[in-house]
């Protein structure tokens, strides 16, 4: 598979592994991993949109910023997010999300750290471990 | 990695990794811990993260781990750094992102005979009246400037309000406000998520818990807590919620520029730092002081809330259902202290991330009923294990900064918890033996299961064969809220 993640051992929080072909691709990722640790279960019966900017100092500090921000979007308005739309200008990134009202949260994140963090290109394209405060 | 080799063995309680081990290190890590929880360390990278602390610019001799140490993001939960005023850093990643999490413990003259009964009922008014789970909202909906207000006042906001008693305040570290607090220095993100989260516990390992006091080891200092032998007792933990998580987001994210600024290298981004003494180490300080003060408010409102639990499920059962309060401390937290290093008198700023505050007798920042006995300190276990009470002693003064260890700690990943253990198993094993369990998420529970953690009283025998607290009671629960 050329992009995806998976949830990998941590001690006392929560560690994601993702790779994908761009960092786009790994933003979207990274986004839909997030989500899915948390254990979000979105409503059917209505559908929303939210757009995000976000810039940075480089990559990792840009990733570290729109998980961030999709954590407050959920937070304040109850809501989760199932689609991706992203542009990235340089170090700015351009966000519409597309979801719904959440149904079910099981866990909530409390941040997304730069514990570690790089973003490593493979042969494959990019991949990087993300480490979540919960 | 660290191997076994690489550390000296002071004594059978205390080890310590030498600045020489690696060339970055500014002082030596020393570690609380007998040999067989440091074969658990070594097993995750707590060590390194406490060895990674040791390079924090103004760093002083030495770093100091707890027994309940595990790995965590940047910092190892139970490390506790001091940095110099006059050369030193702040770094929020150090102190954490649930600023000011922590416990309050409150005693009581309830006979758990007497109320045996009853508990189910208390159980049921507790999980009402005490909002917990994910993304719930408490029952006060803050304007901008209550907010504020509470920022800048703590748990004295509460008492304002005729939520809290003045004991209640001079129980509490810091008087439940510490000075400094400035909201003027906080995101208007974080103050929207601050405005309507306060009285809430939250989720995660975050717990009301009614226990009975199990054992007593040191009469004198549990008479002067008034703890009893079978009498009720209440721990509430937890922090500062969405608005303390935002704060620490926001400034770890600010200052990763601003350690190249000021030529700061670090061997790992999420101890990004600034100079107690630069424009954004005050702006850190003033912002994260401001979470401390809203959770010490939090909790406050908590306690009240458990009071109103108590009144509605005991009246009529019992004569006395009243819960005094024994202390409210914090485990993660940075602060200006005082210290004395070989003979002078230092100002400090301790972090401590899952560690406590734990001052001997005599210290001026105690209130005058704790002053010969020490200063409370709070070590919640894991739901259906013990809790305990301990006391500072004059020895954390010397040897860990003032501070001792904050709670089991965790030896088990949460998703391999999840997949050794089903939570309406754990519910009913936990039920089996007495404990009442009002949980809002089942997999949640199965997270926070007893054996993901190390053992509370193997942690605790460590800091007290160390001299660095001291043994006052065991608690056993018997009501379990979690979110």
């Amino acid at each position: 598979m050329r992009s995806g993640y998976k949830e990998i051992q941590h001690t006392a929080d929560w560690a994601l592994q993702v790779w994908a072909p761009d960092l786009t691709g790994l933003m979207q990722q990274a986004a839909l991993g997030m989500i899915a640790l948390m254990g979000a279960r979105l409503r059917h019966d209505r559908r929303l949109e939210r757009t995000i900017m976000v810039s940075a100092d480089d990559n990792e500090s840009l990733l570290v910023a729109f998980l961030n921000s999709i954590l407050y979007e959920m937070e304040l308005d109850s809501v989760g997010f199932d689609r991706f739309e992203l542009k990235l200008d340089g170090l700015k990134l351009h966000a519409r999300l597309a979801g719904a009202p959440l149904l079910e949260l099981q866990k909530s994140i409390k941040a997304v750290t730069f514990h570690n963090l790089e973003i490593r290109p493979v042969e494959a394209g990019l991949e990087t471990t993300i480490v979540f405060d919960v | 990695m660290i191997r076994l080799q690489d550390i000296n063995k002071i004594n059978d309680y205390e080890w310590e990794i030498p600045q020489s081990y690696r060339n970055d290190m500014r002082v030596a890590v020393r570690l609380f811990v007998t040999h067989r929880l440091l074969e658990d360390a070594l097993g995750d990278r707590s060590l390194e993260q406490a060895i990674n602390a040791a390079t924090l610019p103004g760093v002083m001799q030495p770093v100091v781990v707890m027994p309940d140490m595990h790995q965590g993001y940047g910092f190892p939960i139970g490390g506790v750094a001091a940095t110099r005023i006059t050369d030193g850093v702040v770094s929020p990643g150090a102190i954490g992102y649930d600023i000011n999490c922590g416990v309050r413990l409150l005693g009581s003259q309830i006979d758990l005979g007497a109320v045996e009964p009853v508990l189910s009922n208390l159980a049921d008014a507790l999980n009402r009246r005490c909002p917990s789970g994910v993304g719930v909202a408490g029952e006060y909906h803050l304007k901008d400037a209550e907010l504020d207000q509470v920022c800048r006042l703590g748990a004295r906001w509460a008492l304002r309000k005729g939520l809290a008693t003045d004991e209640d305040l001079l129980r509490t570290e810091e008087g439940g406000c510490l000075d400094g607090a400035d909201p003027t220095r906080v995101s208007s993100q974080a103050k929207k998520r601050g405005l309507n989260q306060l009285g809430t516990l939250g989720a995660g390992n975050h717990f009301i818990e009614v226990d009975v006091v199990d054992r007593v080891f040191d009469a004198r200092a549990a008479q002067t807590m008034g703890l009893q032998e079978g009498m009720l007792a209440l721990q509430i933990h937890c922090g500062s919620r969405g608005f303390g998580h935002q704060i620490c987001t926001d400034y770890v994210q600010e200052l990763q520029s601003t350690v190249h600024r000021y030529g700061i290298k670090l061997p790992d981004r999420e101890l990004v730092c600034a100079p107690l003494d630069s424009p954004e180490g005050k702006d850190y300080l003033a912002a994260m002081r401001s979470a401390a003060n809203y959770a010490f408010c939090n909790r406050q409102l908590l306690a009240h809330a458990a009071r109103l639990a108590f009144e509605e499920a005991l009246a009529g059962v019992i004569g006395n259902w009243q819960l005094h309060q024994v202390y409210d401390i914090a485990h993660n937290m940075g602060k200006i202290e005082t210290h004395v290093v070989d003979g002078k008198k230092v100002k400090v700023c301790v972090h401590r991330k899952g560690a406590t505050r734990a001052f001997g007798p005599s210290s001026p920042e105690l209130p005058d009923v704790y002053r010969s006995i020490g200063q409370p300190v709070l070590v919640p276990g894991s739901m259906g294990t013990a809790s305990w009470v301990l006391v500072g002693t004059t020895e954390s003064m010397s040897r860990s900064w003032g501070s001792s260890c904050h709670g089991a700690g965790r030896v088990m990943s949460r998703s391999q918890a999840k997949r050794e253990m089903r939570g309406d198993r754990l519910r009913s094993e936990l039920e089996a033996d007495g404990i009442h369990i009002r949980a809002g998420s089942l997999p949640g529970l199965a997270e926070e299961a007893p054996r993901a953690h190390k053992d509370v009283d193997e942690v605790v025998e460590t800091v007290h064969a160390a001299g660095i607290a001291r043994k006052v009671a065991r608690l056993r629960p018997v009501i379990v809220i979690k979110g």
